[in-house]
């Protein structure tokens, strides 16, 4: 091979840099916003680690059930009963939807297209 | 005499015929047996189908209370240019609600108002046929229903729509709401929307809102199935027209031209 003592250790530069991302210690995943909750609600419709992991399933449940279903009654896992509705029931206990919904999803990187449509405190003021 | 290789070629077609024939629907043909439309036949499929009664000799020229209450409960927007116009439920002239049976000999009280007029609710609703994505539907109560998070703006429903109920939002509506309920969701940018019948409000035990609106009570809603229902006592004693009869949509809008003993 010709010119091996430049392409070798040109090889090697670049293979540094293109995974550097992989192994340099930079960055910091920082740490999940607090939550805030209207004050004096204990707990959320279902358990806060369930909710935390799954209340984008649980969203969908209840939109197909008001919407399609004809149910517009959710019953938690603990027998509590629910009117199904992100503005009125979801929003009525976050009601700083800013502060609860939109921190913790700038934070993960999601961005839910519901308000478009979905009321929010914010809306009335 | 016939080579071989086009012996076999044909032997190959007829085995593929035959085939064929045998599949379901090819079958289900040759037998005579029913096949089952994309929209199922019969009012609803629950056992109920809601209707309204629309009585003219009872409904008052120039009120628009049944509009008002609509459009406030359900956050439709005023535009000011007629081609954004959003309709639920509007009002239009004889000729142009009942195309085909209008003519000009008809009683001049008639020719000259308005008429109160909405999303039929058809039994056989082509909307629901030409949907590509199911966002328009029929519950099993009958009511021609709209899921908003699988419309994708395609607008067919609205080409499907003998009717003209079908509107797009080619803007935003949120800055044309004059008062926003915040129990019902507005919609935005790109999807079609028509009157729910108050859905909403029905899985709840509530009337719609121009119903309960009317103050003269020329807006009837119930269960066309029910025989002992008032929308069926309404029918029984005054005789009712749909729109556009002869497409075989069946539309659950019933009209009272001239009012009996009601
Ligand atoms: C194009 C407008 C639109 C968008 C966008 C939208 N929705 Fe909806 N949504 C509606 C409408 C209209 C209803 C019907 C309300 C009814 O029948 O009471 C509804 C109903 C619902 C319901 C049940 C009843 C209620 O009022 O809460 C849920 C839950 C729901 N949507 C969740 C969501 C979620 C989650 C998103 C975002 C991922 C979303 N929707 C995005 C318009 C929209
Ligand atoms: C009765 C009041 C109430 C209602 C209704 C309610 N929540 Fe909650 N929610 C809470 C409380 C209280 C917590 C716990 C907060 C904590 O412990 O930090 C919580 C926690 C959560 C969490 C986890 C937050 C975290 O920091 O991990 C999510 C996500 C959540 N709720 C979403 C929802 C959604 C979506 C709805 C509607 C389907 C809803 N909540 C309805 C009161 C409520
Ligand atoms: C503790 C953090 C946290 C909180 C608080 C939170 N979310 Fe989420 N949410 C997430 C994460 C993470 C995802 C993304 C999950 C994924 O992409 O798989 C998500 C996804 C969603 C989605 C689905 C998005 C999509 O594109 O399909 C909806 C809808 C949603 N959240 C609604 C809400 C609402 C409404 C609230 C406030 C009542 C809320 N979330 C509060 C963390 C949170």
């Amino acid at each position: 091979m010709h010119d091996k003592k430049i392409v070798l250790p040109g090889l090697a530069l670049f293979l540094a840099l293109a995974t550097l991302p992989f192994w340099a210690p930079s960055g910091n995943a920082g740490t999940p916003p607090e939550s805030v909750v209207k004050p004096g609600t204990e707990s959320c419709v279902e358990p806060v680690e369930v909710m935390r992991a799954r209340h984008m399933q649980l969203l969908n449940e209840w939109r197909d059930s008001a919407v399609r279903d004809l149910n517009r009654e959710y019953v938690s896992s603990t027998g509590k009963k629910f009117n199904i509705s992100l503005t009125n029931t979801c929003l009525d206990c976050h009601s700083n939807k800013s502060e609860f919904c939109d921190r913790c999803h700038d934070y993960a990187g999601a961005r839910p297209r519901c308000w478009g449509c979905h009321i929010t405190p914010e809306d009335h003021q | 005499m016939i080579d071989k290789a086009r012996r076999k070629l044909i032997a190959r077609l007829g085995a593929a015929i035959l085939f064929g024939l045998g599949s379901a629907p090819a079958l289900d043909a040759l037998l005579g047996r029913a096949v089952r439309a994309s929209t199922p036949k019969g009012p609803g499929n629950g056992g109920i189908r809601r209707g309204m009664v629309i009585n003219l000799a009872k409904c008052t020229e120039g009120c628009t209370k049944c509009l008002e209450a609509c459009h406030t409960e359900h956050n439709v927007p005023a535009f000011d240019n007629p081609k954004d116009e959003i309709k639920w439920i509007w009002k239009d002239g004889y000729h142009n609600v009942f195309p085909g049976q209008a003519h000009a000999l008809a009683p001049q009280s008639i020719q000259g108002r308005d008429i109160p007029t909405l999303c039929n609710h058809c039994e056989n609703p082509p909307c629901v046929r030409v949907c590509p994505t199911k966002a328009t539907f029929k519950r099993p109560d009958g009511i021609v229903a709209m899921d908003f998070h699988r419309c994708i703006g395609c607008r067919f429903c609205m080409a499907g729509c003998p009717y003209g109920s079908r509107s797009f939002n080619w803007r935003d509506p949120r800055p044309f709401i004059k008062t926003v309920n915040k129990h019902y969701p507005t919609r935005e940018k790109g999807v079609v929307e028509k009157c729910s019948f108050c859905a909403s409000r029905v899985d709840r035990g509530l009337g719609p809102a121009c119903v309960e609106a009317c103050v003269s009570g020329a807006l009837v809603f119930g269960n066309l199935n029910d025989p002992s229902s008032e929308i069926r006592r309404v029918m029984a004693d005054n005789l009712t027209m749909q729109r556009k009869p002869e497409l075989g949509t069946n539309p659950s809008v019933y009209y009272i031209f001239q009012g009996g003993d009601v």
